[in-house]
């Protein structure tokens, strides 16, 4: 047994958990579908004329917005095992002090990866084809996991300081919606007033669904809102993995 | 004889208070220890820094040898830890809780399936074994908690107010538990709240206070340093009190305590119930109660520090180290 079985192991439990919460369960698979389909059929003979010209537009984004969501159980996770008292048996046990992190964010790319496919399959449902490549959408799905795995370093602060569980979600869902929502994920950008535009173009999550759009769709070029996309997250994890670190060893110093 | 857990002068301070201040301890091997005190003293800061979950402030703690900051990962191979907080997963059931923990050990999965029904069947948790453990009960908890603590075999387990929250049958069993552990050979550090329990577990006590150790001995030494027991009575009519505590006074030869319809006074010679009892009758006095209890942690502390606080704390309560 070394630090990757253990680290294994501790991912296995982040997703046996979930069968044995159906409200978590929900959330992955009924939460993503209900965003699609309300997107779909409620904006799309707005924003697009049509629900169908809208689906391929949306698509990514709701991937995109959905992954960030996904992220907070990360947090909330964490969370439960800091005030429930788990993760101080996982402490007094001999393995790597980061197996259980790990073994989290792990977990989380497990759950993010069947997200995504799950949100394909229903779009495939609804008429979404792809206008690009298989190799393509390997890409969109790494390039939307690399940022899963850096911005859960937010959510790993965020459960380590919040009081519990419940604060986790409350504060990781109230400053997700304006980030999701003042981006292109579900509007073009040049729909808004100019003096959003500027921030709505540098918010990663527009990068992202715009290198995810157009790894789908073959609409625009996806290089370079890909490469924006991988330095904010490089950029968030430097910044709030040593910071996470860091509020957590104070955080298990205090007693 | 070989000391499992040795500790000295072991300090932790949060900012300016000092939870544990200059803490001695020695457990020998194959003993249990009893760390008594009430909410506040420093007992489970002490078990945290021996479980190296906290790094002390100062001071020397080593456990089966090893020390807890420099040998930490060696420490975490021979030791279980069981208490507030230490838990369980409860999302995980009964059984896949002792999977984890014995994959995380090292097990290879078959083993540590092994190992987990045959602690299930150890612990009676065999039917509830397929249960999220968010589904039991404080007791079958508890003993989870401690089997999960026991999947490695540890040579030294430490229990953190192991049976706060249990009613008296599952304390019972809890303890019968702890006395099978010594009986095979395990070193044991518990924490409690309670003198009943360290009398009835450990081999020796130590006494915590605001981050000192202010007495350490046997059960029997303890009680024998609070001096005898205590006669207690309750009177039917709360307006015949005072008169009743006036004739305890003449029988027993001190003024006793009277707090509304009860009185109580520290008595040396047993046999002076029946008399109390008799001379009540006489004076037409009625008793709805009466009897003797033995010295309890608020008597210990009461004659040790010259201050009550032990029975103020509340079952559960977690204790407030900073």
């Amino acid at each position: 047994m070394n630090a990757l079985d253990q680290t294994l192991a501790l991912a296995w439990r982040s997703l046996v958990q979930v069968r044995r919460n159906p409200w978590e369960l929900g959330d992955y698979s009924i939460q993503p579908i209900l965003f699609l389909v309300l997107f779909l059929f409620v904006f799309g003979g707005a924003i697009a004329g049509s629900p169908e010209n809208y689906l391929a537009f949306v698509l990514p984004g709701v991937i995109v917005m959905n992954m960030l969501f996904v992220t907070v159980y990360v947090g909330h996770g964490l969370n439960t095992d800091l005030t429930r008292g788990v993760f101080d048996r996982f402490r007094a046990l001999p393995i790597p002090r980061w197996a259980p992190l790990a073994g989290r964010i792990l977990a989380d790319v497990v759950k993010q990866l069947l997200c995504i496919a799950l949100l394909l399959f229903v779009g495939f449902l609804l008429g979404f084809r792809l206008e690009t490549s298989w190799v393509h959408l390997l890409a969109m799905v790494a390039l939307v996991l690399t940022f899963a795995v850096a911005f859960s370093w937010v959510m790993v602060l965020v459960g380590v300081i919040a009081r519990d569980p419940e604060h986790v979600q409350l504060f990781g869902f109230t400053a997700l919606f304006p980030v999701t929502f003042v981006s292109s994920a579900f509007v073009p950008v040049d729909t808004m007033p100019t003096w959003l535009q500027g921030f709505v173009r540098a918010n990663p999550v527009s990068l992202l669904a715009d290198a995810a759009r157009a790894l789908m769709n073959a609409d625009g070029p996806a290089l370079e809102p890909a490469l924006w996309s991988l330095a904010w997250a490089l950029g968030i994890a430097l910044v709030f993995a040593p910071l996470s670190v860091y509020a957590l060893n104070r955080r298990l110093a205090r007693g | 004889m070989d000391n499992a857990i040795e500790v000295e002068g072991l300090v932790r301070a949060f900012g300016a208070t000092r939870a544990v201040d200059g803490v001695d301890l020695r457990v020998p091997s194959g003993q249990v220890l009893g760390l008594l005190g009430p909410n506040g003293a420093g007992k489970t800061t002490v078990v945290r820094m021996l479980a190296t979950l906290l790094a002390p402030t100062a001071g020397m703690a080593r456990v089966g040898g090893l020390d807890v900051v420099r040998e930490a990962a060696r420490v975490r191979e021979i030791i279980g830890l069981t208490g507030q907080y230490a838990s369980v997963d409860e999302k995980l059931t009964g059984r896949e809780n002792l999977i984890l923990i014995g994959r995380l050990l090292g097990l290879k999965r078959r083993y540590a399936r092994a190992r987990a029904d045959a602690l299930l069947r150890d612990f009676d948790l065999r039917e509830a074994a397929q249960r999220p453990a968010q589904t039991y009960s404080g007791g079958m908890r508890r003993r989870l908690d401690l089997a999960a603590s026991l999947v490695g075999r540890p040579r030294i387990l430490f229990l953190d107010e192991p049976s706060t929250g249990l009613d008296p049958r599952a304390r019972r069993d809890l303890w019968e538990r702890v006395r099978q552990l010594q009986a095979g050979g395990t070193t044991v550090l518990l924490t409690t709240q309670y003198l009943e329990e360290a009398d009835a577990l450990a081999d020796a006590i130590v006494v915590l206070d605001q981050g000192h150790v202010i007495a350490e001995g046997t059960a029997a030494e303890l009680k024998a340093r609070v001096g005898g027991r205590t006669l207690f009575l309750v009177v039917a009519r709360t307006e015949q009190a005072v008169a009743a505590g006036n004739r305890v006074a003449g029988i027993v030869g001190t003024q006793p305590q009277v707090d509304g319809d009860s009185i109580s006074v520290p008595v040396s010679d047993p046999s002076l119930l029946p008399a109390v009892l008799r001379d009540l009758d006489s004076a037409g006095i009625e008793v709805a109660e009466l009897g003797l209890r033995g010295a309890s942690l608020d008597d210990v502390f009461l004659s040790l520090t010259g201050r009550s606080g032990a029975s103020r704390a509340e079952p559960g309560e977690e204790e407030d180290a900073a």
